[in-house]
Parts: C-alpha cells; sequence; structure tokens
C-alpha cells in the first residue's frame, strides 16, 4: 500500500495549497473541456506551458508527477502507437513491410498523448494539494443546489468522509489478517489461481466481521454524540473564496481564449 | 530451535520516498526452550521484531536464523519458507480476529491442513487442544462467532497450537482480558511452554509478566535491542529502564520503598508477590531474632 | 449536593432466539450526585456495559426507569439528554469520526447546532483541557490509543456535559496510554468537579473512585466505597476480579505470619502499617 503515491495529498503552503477546493474543482473541471480546444503544435505547447507552470506554482516535485503516469502508462503507449500505425494522413514517413507511419499519424499520436497526460497531471495536483477531506468539503457544498431535488448530498459527504477516514485503518487491519493467516499457512501470494482465491476466504471473511462490528460502534458513538442527519447541523469547517480563487478561474478562462484564438492556425 | 538475528534491519517501504527505518542492528539470540520475553514501549519495533520470527517481514540487512532455516537480507527469495512457518506459531494481538471458519472444528483444523496434515490427524489434534485451552469438547461444532470474546480468542490460540509449532511467539495474548482471564491466559502458557517444551517469545510492555514467566529478557528501544539479562539482572538496573521510558514492575519499586523502611537492600530481587511476602517475613524474622 | 444520574429498578434482557432469556441487567439501582466519580466493576460479561447502555438511551429498559437530571429519560428528551453526557468507548478506532483531530471534536457541536465562533473556541478550549492543543490537524492513524481517547474525552467535554460516561475506555490502551487517559481524568476532576462513571475491569483506576459498584451476573452484587469493596476480599476473586497490588501483598505477608493492622489498598499505607507494626514499637 505504501507504493501507491498517485494522487497522495502532499501538504504544503503554496498558492494552489491556499485556494479553495471549490475553485480547484471547479479549475479542474473546466480544464478537462478545455484540452479538447487544443489542435495544433502552438495549441499543444500552451496546455503543457500552463502545466508546468502550476507544477512549478504548487513545488511539486516532478517525480511525483511521473509516479502518477505510471498506472496510466500502458495505456499512454497503447493509444499513441494505436494513432501512429492507422492514421494514414500527410506524407508517407516510413514504410516496412505492411507498416505504413505517416506523418499525419505521428503527429496525431504525440498529440493524444500529450491531452492524455497533461490530463492525468492536472487532476492529481488536485488530489497532491488538497487534503481529501477538503475536497469532499468543496464537493458537498458546490453539489448543494442538488438538495432541491432531494439528493441526500450531507449524507453522501459523510459517507465519503468517513470512507476516507477508515481506509488507512482498514488497510492495517487486511495486513495484519493477511499475516495472521500466512502464519497459519495459508499462501496469497503464490500456487494457481484457483487456489489462490481459495486462500482469499479467510482474509475476507474476517475483513467483514471486523468491518460490521466497526460500523456498528461507528454509529452507536455517532448516535450518542447526537447526530441525527443534516437537519439543524452547523458545519466546523468553513470554506472561503478569496481573490486568488476568482484570479486562478479567470486565468483559465483568459488560457481558453487564447487557444480558441490560436487553434485555427 | 535456536532463534538468532544477526544485524538485521528493517525499513517499511523501502526504496520510496515514504520509507521508514524500524528497525536497525537488531542482534540477538533466544536458545531452544527459553521463555523469552521482549520489552519496549509502543514504537520500539517490537511488533516489527515479531514478524521477522516467522518470515512475514525480510530484514533489508543483516540475516535471521529459525533453527536451520535461513532467512538473509541477500537473497531475494527465501527457499523453505512454508516450512519455516510450520514451526513457529505467532498469536498475533486480539487473535480471535483471524477467526472465519463455519465450525470452531474447521477453524483449528485450518493450519495444519495447510502444511499437509491429514483431515483425521488435524481433528484428532482439534479434540486433544479444545480441551488443552480450557473448553469443552462441545463447543467444536458451533460457530466461532456465536462464542464470547474470552473463547473466541482461545479458540483462535488452539488453531495456532494445532500446528504443533517448536516456537510460539506471543503478541500481548491478555489485552481487552479481565484480571480473572489474564491470569488465565498467562498461566495457560505457562503450562503449554513446559508440558510440549515449547520456546515461548512473548512480546509485550506489562513488566508484571515478564517478572512473573520469563527466564529472560530483551528490552527493545528505538528500533533495537538494547539490554538482554535474566529479569532481576534487568528490574535491578533502574537506570537503564529509566532511560528506555519503561517502569520496573510495581512489585520492584515496593520493594525498593520496603528496602528504605528496612534502611538495608533485601538479599535479592524479588520477582512475584509470594517471593517478595516470603523475602520481607524472613528478613524480619532473622531481625526478631538479633533483636530478642 | 444534587442527583444527576438515577437507576430505579432496572432490569432489561437482549431479545434473544433461546427459549431461557437470561436478563443482562437485573432489578438494578443506584443513584449518582453531582461532582462525584463512581467506578462500576465487574468481570467480562457482567451486564456493566449494558448499563452504560441504559444509561444514554441506546437500549430501553424493560424494567424500572433512568432518571437524568430528575427527568425521566424518554424519547422526547433523549437528544437533549444525550448533550448533557459524554461517552467515551472502549475502541479508540471506532468512535474517531472526524478527519482530524479539530473535526472529530467538533462533530457533536455539529450535530447540536453550535454557531461557527463558538465552536472554535470550544474546540480550542477542549483539546487544551486534555492537553491535544498541539495536534489540531492530526490524522487519526497518526496517534496513539491513549491520544485517540482524550481526543474523546476533549469532544464530549466540548459540549460542556454535565456527566462523563467511560465504558472500559482504557482496557485497550497500553499502560503509558492508560496513564495519560487516567491523569487527564484526575486532573479534569480537580479542575472541574465533573461527574464521571467509569466501567472497568482495571482496580487500579477503580481505586481512583469514590464509590464502586460491583456488578455480577447482571446484578448489583455490592456497593461502597473501595474500603469496603476490596475487603470482600477472596469473594472478588472468584467473581473474576482481582485485588490491588498493595492489599494482595497485605494478605501475603500475614499469611508467612508478618504481623500487620489492616488490609491496606494503597502502597504508602502498607510500608506505614509495616513501621508501625513492626518496626515502632
Amino acid at each position: 500500500m505504501d507504493k501507491i503515491i498517485f494522487g497522495r495529498f502532499m501538504p504544503g503552503d503554496t498558492y494552489v495549497h491556499k485556494m479553495d477546493p471549490r475553485a480547484k474543482l471547479i479549475f479542474t473541471f473546466l480544464f478537462i473541456f478545455i484540452v479538447f480546444l487544443a489542435n495544433n503544435w502552438l495549441t499543444y505547447s500552451i496546455l503543457i506551458g500552463l502545466t508546468l507552470f502550476v507544477m512549478l506554482l504548487s513545488r511539486i516535485k516532478p517525480i511525483y508527477l511521473i509516479n502518477g503516469l505510471k498506472p496510466v502508462i500502458f495505456l499512454l503507449i497503447f493509444t499513441f502507437f494505436l494513432h501512429l500505425f492507422f492514421t494514414k494522413e500527410g506524407d508517407l514517413l516510413f514504410e516496412w513491410g505492411i507498416l505504413q507511419i505517416y506523418e499525419g499519424g505521428l503527429r496525431q499520436g504525440i498529440y493524444i498523448s500529450i491531452r492524455f497526460a497533461v490530463l492525468v497531471i492536472m487532476t492529481s495536483f488536485l488530489t497532491l494539494t488538497t487534503s481529501p477531506i477538503a475536497i469532499t468539503d468543496g464537493i458537498e457544498i458546490l453539489l448543494n443546489p442538488l438538495k432541491k431535488i432531494k439528493v441526500p448530498v450531507h449524507e453522501l459527504a459523510l459517507m465519503m468522509s468517513i470512507s476516507l477516514r477508515f481506509i488507512p485503518t482498514l488497510m492495517d487491519e487486511t495486513d495484519k489478517i493477511m499475516k495472521a493467516q500466512m502464519a497459519r499457512g495459508s499462501d496469497l501470494t503464490t500456487g494457481p489461481i484457483k487456489e489462490r482465491i481459495k486462500a482469499v476466504v479467510p482474509l475476507l471473511v474476517p475483513l467483514f466481521v471486523s468491518a460490521f462490528k466497526r460500523a456498528e460502534d461507528l454509529a452507536t458513538a455517532m448516535e450518542v454524540r447526537g447526530y441525527r442527519g443534516g437537519e439543524g447541523r452547523t458545519r466546523y469547517r468553513q470554506l472561503a473564496w478569496r481573490t486568488r480563487d476568482t484570479m486562478a478561474i479567470l486565468f483559465l478562462l483568459l488560457v481558453a481564449g487564447v487557444l480558441v484564438y490560436y487553434r485555427g492556425m | 530451535m535456536d532463534i538468532k538475528l544477526q544485524q538485521v534491519g528493517f525499513s517499511y517501504a523501502a526504496g520510496t520516498p515514504f520509507e521508514k527505518r524500524a528497525l536497525y542492528e537488531v542482534d540477538f539470540k533466544i536458545p531452544t526452550g527459553t521463555y523469552q520475553a521482549i520489552i519496549g514501549h509502543t514504537g520500539s519495533g517490537k511488533s516489527t521484531v515479531l514478524q521477522h520470527f516467522n518470515a512475514l517481514l525480510k530484514p533489508t540487512v543483516g540475516e535471521v536464523a529459525i533453527g536451520e532455516f535461513n532467512i538473509k537480507a541477500s537473497e531475494k527469495k527465501p527457499k523453505n519458507i512454508k516450512e519455516m512457518r510450520q514451526h513457529v506459531g505467532i498469536v498475533f494481538q486480539f487473535p480471535e480476529h483471524q477467526l472465519f471458519e463455519e465450525t470452531v472444528l474447521k477453524d483449528i483444523m485450518f493450519g495444519p491442513i495447510n502444511f499437509g496434515v491429514g483431515e483425521d490427524e488435524a481433528k484428532r489434534r482439534a479434540e486433544q487442544l479444545i480441551e488443552q485451552v480450557g473448553l469443552p469438547t462441545s463447543i467444536l461444532n458451533k460457530s466461532p462467532f456465536d462464542l464470547s470474546g474470552g473463547q473466541m480468542r482461545r479458540v483462535a490460540i488452539a488453531g495456532v497450537l494445532a500446528m504443533k509449532p517448536d516456537v510460539i511467539v506471543l503478541d500481548e495474548p491478555t489485552a481487552g482480558l479481565d484480571p480473572k482471564g489474564q491470569k488465565e491466559m498467562m498461566d495457560m502458557f505457562y503450562r503449554l511452554h513446559k508440558e510440549e517444551g515449547l520456546t515461548t517469545i512473548l512480546v509485550t510492555h506489562s513488566m508484571e509478566d515478564a517478572a512473573r514467566y520469563a527466564d529472560d529478557i530483551i528490552i527493545m528501544h528505538d528500533g533495537t535491542n538494547v539490554l538482554q539479562g535474566e529479569p532481576r539482572q534487568i528490574f535491578a538496573d533502574h537506570l537503564a529502564l529509566k532511560k528506555y521510558r519503561l517502569e520496573p514492575p510495581r512489585i520492584v519499586r515496593f520493594q525498593e520503598k520496603v528496602e528504605q523502611l528496612l534502611g538495608k537492600a533485601l538479599p535479592k530481587v524479588c520477582l512475584t508477590e509470594e517471593e517478595l511476602a516470603q523475602t520481607i517475613a524472613d528478613v524480619l524474622k532473622e531481625r526478631a531474632g538479633i533483636d530478642g | 449536593m444534587s442527583e444527576i444520574l438515577a437507576l430505579q429498578q432496572v432490569t432489561f434482557a437482549y431479545p434473544s432466539d433461546e427459549t431461557e432469556v437470561r436478563n443482562a441487567v437485573d432489578n438494578v439501582s443506584f443513584s449518582i450526585t453531582e461532582g462525584e466519580w463512581i467506578a462500576i466493576v465487574g468481570h467480562n460479561g457482567s451486564g456493566k456495559s449494558t448499563i452504560a447502555k441504559l444509561m444514554n438511551g441506546l437500549l430501553y429498559p424493560n424494567e424500572g426507569n433512568v432518571r437524568f437530571m430528575n427527568q425521566l429519560l424518554n424519547d422526547d428528551n433523549l437528544w437533549d439528554i444525550r448533550s448533557q453526557m459524554g461517552m467515551v468507548f472502549q475502541n479508540p478506532d471506532n468512535q474517531f469520526v472526524g478527519a482530524t483531530v479539530q473535526d472529530d471534536v467538533a462533530f457533536a457541536l455539529e450535530n447540536n447546532g453550535v454557531l461557527h465562533d463558538d465552536m472554535v473556541k470550544r474546540v480550542q478550549q477542549a483539546l487544551a483541557q486534555v492537553k491535544m492543543q498541539d495536534f489540531l490537524d492530526h490524522e487519526p492513524h497518526h496517534l496513539s490509543g491513549g491520544q485517540k481517547q482524550r481526543v474523546a474525552i476533549a469532544g464530549a467535554l466540548a459540549l460542556y456535559p454535565k456527566l462523563l460516561i467511560l465504558d472500559e475506555a482504557t482496557s485497550m490502551l497500553d499502560p503509558q496510554g492508560r496513564n495519560e487517559v487516567l491523569q487527564t481524568i484526575q486532573q479534569l476532576r480537580e479542575e472541574t468537579g465533573l461527574t464521571v462513571i467509569s466501567i472497568t475491569h482495571d482496580l487500579e483506576e477503580a481505586i481512583l473512585a469514590d464509590r464502586l459498584l460491583f456488578m455480577n451476573n447482571g446484578q448489583k452484587f455490592a456497593e461502597g466505597t473501595p474500603d469496603e469493596i476490596f475487603a470482600l476480599g477472596d469473594t472478588l476473586l472468584d467473581l473474576g476480579l482481582d485485588l490491588p497490588f498493595a492489599m494482595k501483598l497485605s494478605r501475603l505477608l500475614q499469611e508467612k505470619g508478618v504481623p500487620l493492622i489492616g488490609l491496606n489498598m494503597t502502597e504508602e499505607e502498607l510500608v506505614n502499617d509495616l513501621w508501625i507494626s513492626n518496626f515502632n514499637k
């Protein structure tokens, strides 16, 4: 579990860290659309520039971003080659047997790879610079209007924050039970697939039993502390939208404008 | 089975930016048949050491030897791990959390069957062990989840003993039990230790249990072993204990108060209430003899 | 001193498929007055945790009633009464709701609609009371068991409760954690005179209380000061408890023929007794 670095919150005190989570969520959401505006060398360069700019501003080490790309690297390479081999536009660059590579294919392959990479990196900025609980808060408040159409926004946000809170606890628990069963000769890592699936039962049953016990305890503790749904509840965490947040969104819209202007060229 | 740790070091998440050093230069030996206590405060590395006795963790430096089995940091994939695990049973903290089968019988048989013991033999062992851990045989056909917490723990312990290990490692085995349950549990392990000729390793922060049962004590502090010796010797060294943020057992602290009162040291460091009472009685008698 | 909480002839049985239903709590009565520290002791399964659940309406008695601040506990005043009663449970992990220390302390305040500015003040104050003010943004899995329990106590204190109930709050902690929690409680008692009910099988914890309630098989077996209860001697051992260290040693010394005046509860008493009975003649 310690190897999962992708998207892990790295506390800091930069412009990006200090932004309101709502602003970061809106920024990321808008960015997903803006990425598709790029269609030539110049506009793609602007996208890369924007990504590097956010990286410098948030002081996130490039190594974490590269690590973030690792899980999707296969997909990235696959799409690159897909375009490389099957887009038959422009001049023929290279031919070897049935393998033909066109200039257009190479260009498309590179474009799509950049698009993919900046998308993954930008979303990982969100999770790298914002604590999970702040993201939950942001989502809850942004979705608040949906309460009018009876979407249980508060309950969903509470569920999300409790899940986040219990992930490390359950990870430890999994590790502990796995080791206890391994000490009893159960083998989860080697042997034929069928055996391995069977070996999961001694892990899953205790995990479920314990998760239910925890849920029950937690429900009792919440009840005793006066929890009875979202009504009449006040919020301890307050979010504050500042000038820097408005600036960030305006900046992104400006970039979008620039992209629209240059995309035809 | 002698257990030997040579210059063992261990890091969690080794090779990532989150690497966390948990052990360094751990070096000690536990001879066959010893009742060994390993003590240290929370975070001293004692639970990490414990997992090395069974190759649940592989050292990042150094070497662990369990009898003739060796786990070296230099070897990528140590051989015979499973065979080795059969010789070392670990009773984890709150072992009742590892129960999963439909019946107590099946759960106790789980370990032996994994190690290739035949069904009949495994069943025979379960029937014998359930009594050894102080439960009625009628419980064998019940679901472990219908039992009380204390009974579940005993079933889990029977499940570990059913593998017929030569070494048994106990991690805070009495946590959460009431005083009577604690005493019964510790007495049971001591009896098994004697009767079965086991090597017992008790990992604990209870100084009282270490004083009462152990032949030898290892003290862990900040990821390494810092002190090893017989209980009397260890508990006489108050300064060292203090340095490692440990308190001597209550009985030893009380003996000091009595010594202040008497104005002289008692002939030995006492480890149990019975022993201290007897020693005080002897000293007072002797004194009365001189006075009279 | 006025009465805070009272149980009157309370009986409770858990629903069961078996024909012979055993009462988990059987005709238990007691009352606790403001400023008292009362410990409910008994072996595992003696009914002491069921009593805790009856005290704040997690369970309702089959017979008898529960009275808090002269009101009978019922569905109408349940939430009001709960807001005046803090409760800390056994497992430090399973009662930590918030993502960080300060969120967890604020949880009960949010539930009771306390305004934001007041909330911030109360969170700070409560955390200072348990000496956890430097851990505001810590996540639970980076805290020790003792620290988590202190946060749970702060969560209860933030509501300014009339009564704090500790339901085996120290039984899963290491000695260090146990000391931290007990010291916190003692200090709170000195500073604020908070009324405390601790449900425990730890005798060193029970000895700190003003009064003990000794439970066995769902019934109140005995009630009295620690002196009175521990004078029961062997009966305690038979019913799954132990004797405090000094007392056990006193008994052993007497068996070995050392003259002593009485059974001593604390080490100081025993040392004094040894001195008076053997040297000061």
